[in-house]
């Protein structure tokens, strides 16, 4: 297996996300490395092969964003949007993530070790997200579709008008958004969960979590709906 | 003999001006439903335009070009400032941003064919890119909204350029609207939506907040496409001075400026009528800024809001605009608010449908029922079948046609060759609202209302 290493420090990020999308994309080589991101925005944007890339330190905003088919790995922790708009593959932060982490991704999963900030999840498309720490207020905001597993503790108004996405917490919830509820575990949920730690790499009980989901009161106009819109 | 005075019975009709019928109406709507209005189309209320300004043609101090004869140029090229591969149009007038989902899957391919036919560009909207207007579309704008629906790499990829929706002008501030009746099951799955839903969509970015993290945005989207694809930011017309200088910070290679009278298949009539600045004022803003930061001719500007005629194009460009977009007159140039529609070779009455949804040709602004009496915002299959692609084609394109050959003609009656060369100089306005909202002296005087005496 041929693997290639880019010096961010000595080599500019136009170069690398090039070779990413022309040569690794022809199969050139299996695996990226990258060293010395120093927090560089865009690391690995766009990708559409399933090659690996590894990001050995911090990166900025929106790595991993619009990813398709490749597994994005930082070691360190992720500036804001890290894997937006995924469609499909996998981005694994070691460290934490900032605020907008996997926001409107559509596939693929999103694996963060630590905690994520804000609006973690907010507009969710399909993906599936797993946070090991806990989540900031926001999180998951008209999440449409797709799953969120939080092992640690959400902030305030989490699932805010939720559409179809199904939130499990782990630990204690700040507040429910509008249109957002507790509902029971199923064999179902709890399976769910289990595969999705399993992939994540993350041991917790399955069936310590709880569910979350669209009371749907708010899908169509009423004037019962006290302006919750 | 005693004299009667001779009685009238005394109706009073004096209609009061602050409780007018159109109040009385609204208030008792209120009270009925507990929610706002929603509506399709732009404001409605008389607003300082185009109209208000006039052009100083050639005669003794400058002279006119032949109009059928001289040649007047009208290749407009936008996103030169970064983009490797600039838009490049035979025409500066553009169809603007109208989703999937709002318009049928016919009225897309409508138009993109008649924008391709005339070396024109088209642009998606809210809820994605259909395969209809990507493949009808020779040069295709793909936004990026706050909502994201159907937002992906792949499309990104296939767009010539990427239009970045900050906001609209007829609701600056809000967020996207497409009621029940129009969330079909296409609509709902490129939407990852469940049928049938009122959909309310986010009206901020789900991953930046603010210019700065605009500027990170940006250059995302540069390098998912490899620095080829130039970024539109289109913003509604608010504080568009400041506006749009931001957005030249933040990176963009265009600004769409869309002043209040710009339409929507579907908002609250609240923010319609009352929130945002006419276009005439935008335009003059949006200029200013350019001017500020010495960005004129490096950033395009794109004007649209209430662009109906090739006078108001002209004007447009006069005033420093590059290009403008259509919205409004597109529809009504594919029939809408007209009495009949065209089907199966004959016409047909549209009246009893217009009655349906309690409107009337003419007056309609009920886009956002997807009930649409002629097909064009509608989602349904029986009222879509009533536009077919041909037929839009070739009135959209006729339109278009005739804003490019009144645009030339005004172009050469001012002495230009190239109709960027019209100017500020050419114009004057009629009226002080829009002498001052325009930067443009009163016609007849030197008086610019605002800038001293
Ligand atoms: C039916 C309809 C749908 C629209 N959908 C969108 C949209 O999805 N995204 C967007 O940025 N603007 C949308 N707009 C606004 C137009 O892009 C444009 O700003 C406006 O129509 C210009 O003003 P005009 O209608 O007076 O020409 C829509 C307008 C109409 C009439
Ligand atoms: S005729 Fe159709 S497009 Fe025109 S305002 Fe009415 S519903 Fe909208």
């Amino acid at each position: 297996m041929e693997r290639l290493t880019f010096d961010l420090a000595t080599t500019s990020l136009r170069e690398l996300n090039t070779f990413l999308h022309t040569d690794a994309r022809e199969g050139k080589v299996e695996a990226v490395t990258v060293v010395n991101p120093d927090g560089a925005h865009n690391i690995a944007v766009g990708l559409d092969c399933p090659i690996t890339v590894e990001v050995v330190g911090h990166a900025g905003y929106y790595a991993g964003g619009m990813n398709k088919s490749a597994t994005i790995t930082i070691t360190g922790s992720a500036g804001t949007g890290v894997g937006e708009n995924m469609m499909s593959g996998k981005v694994h932060v070691k460290g934490f993530a900032s605020n907008g982490a996997g926001a409107s991704a559509h596939g693929g999963l999103l694996v963060i070790e630590g905690d994520a900030g804000l609006r973690c999840g907010i507009s969710l498309k399909g993906g599936n997200i797993v946070v090991g720490g806990s989540v900031g207020s926001f999180s998951a905001f008209m999440a449409q579709a797709g799953t969120m597993v939080i092992c640690g503790d959400a902030g305030d108004a989490l699932g805010d008008s939720l559409y179809e996405a199904v939130l499990y917490v782990k630990g204690s919830v700040k507040s429910l958004g509008a249109d957002a509820q507790f509902e029971p575990m199923t064999d179902a949920d709890i399976a769910t969960v289990a595969g999705l730690l399993d992939k994540a790499g993350l041991d917790h009980d399955p069936k310590a979590f709880k569910r979350i989901a669209s009371q749907r009161s708010l899908y169509h106009w009423n004037a019962d709906a006290n302006q919750e819109y | 003999m005693e004299t009667k005075p001779v009685h009238f019975k005394n109706v009073s009709r004096e209609e009061s001006y602050g409780y007018d019928r159109k109040t009385l109406d609204y208030i008792r709507n209120a009270a009925a439903h507990g929610l706002y209005e929603i509506r399709g189309m732009g404001a409605k209320r008389k607003l300082p335009n185009f109209d208000d300004l006039v052009f100083l043609g050639a005669s003794m101090s400058r002279y006119p070009l032949e109009g059928y004869r001289e040649k007047c140029l009208t290749k407009t090229l936008l996103g030169t400032r970064f983009a490797k591969k600039p838009i490049e149009l035979e025409i500066p007038i553009t169809i603007a941003g109208m989703s999937f989902g709002s318009l049928s899957a016919n009225v897309k391919e409508a138009l993109g064919r008649a924008a391709t036919e005339m070396g024109t560009s088209t642009t998606t909207g809210d809820g994605g890119m259909t395969q209809e207007e990507r493949q009808s579309s020779k040069t295709l704008i793909y936004q990026c909204l706050p909502s994201r629906y159907g937002f992906n790499p792949d499309d990104v990829r296939r767009a010539d350029a990427i239009e970045v929706v900050i906001g609209q002008g007829a609701k600056p501030g809000g967020g996207g609207m497409l009621l029940g009746q129009k969330v079909s099951p296409r609509v709902a799955g490129m939407r990852t939506l469940p049928e049938g839903i009122d959909q309310r969509s986010a009206c901020r970015h789900p991953d930046w907040t603010g210019p700065d993290d605009l500027a990170i945005k940006i250059q995302e989207l540069r390098e998912i496409t490899d620095w080829e694809k130039p970024i539109y930011v289109k913003v509604g017309a608010t504080r568009t001075f400041h506006d749009v200088k931001l957005a030249v910070h933040s990176g963009a290679d265009v600004i769409v400026v869309d002043g209040m009278q710009g339409g929507t298949a579907a908002t609250q009539t609240c923010f319609i009528e009352h929130i945002g600045i006419p276009t005439l004022a935008a335009v003059r803003q949006a200029v200013n800024a350019l001017e500020d930061l010495d960005m004129i001719g490096k950033v395009q500007l794109v004007v649209s809001g209430g662009i109906r005629t090739g006078a108001d194009v002209a004007k447009a460009l006069a005033m420093g605009a590059d290009a403008v977009a259509i919205g409004q007159g597109v529809l009504v140039a594919l029939g809408c608010n007209g009495e009949t529609y065209y089907q199966n070779g004959t016409l047909h009455s549209a009246e009893a449908d217009y009655t349906a949804i309690g409107a009337a040709a003419g007056f309609c602004h009920h886009c956002h029922t997807g009930k649409c009496p002629v097909g064009i915002t509608t989602q349904d299959a029986i009222l879509e079948q009533r536009l077919s692609p041909e037929v839009g084609a070739k009135h959209l394109r006729n339109y278009l046609k005739t804003l490019n050959m009144e645009l030339t003609t005004i172009a050469r009656a001012c002495g230009k060759q190239n109709v960027h060369h019209l100017e500020r100089e050419d114009l004057v306005a009629l009226t002080i609202e829009a002498a001052a909202m325009a930067g443009l002296p009163l016609a007849g005087t030197n008086w610019i209302p605002g800038q001293g005496f």
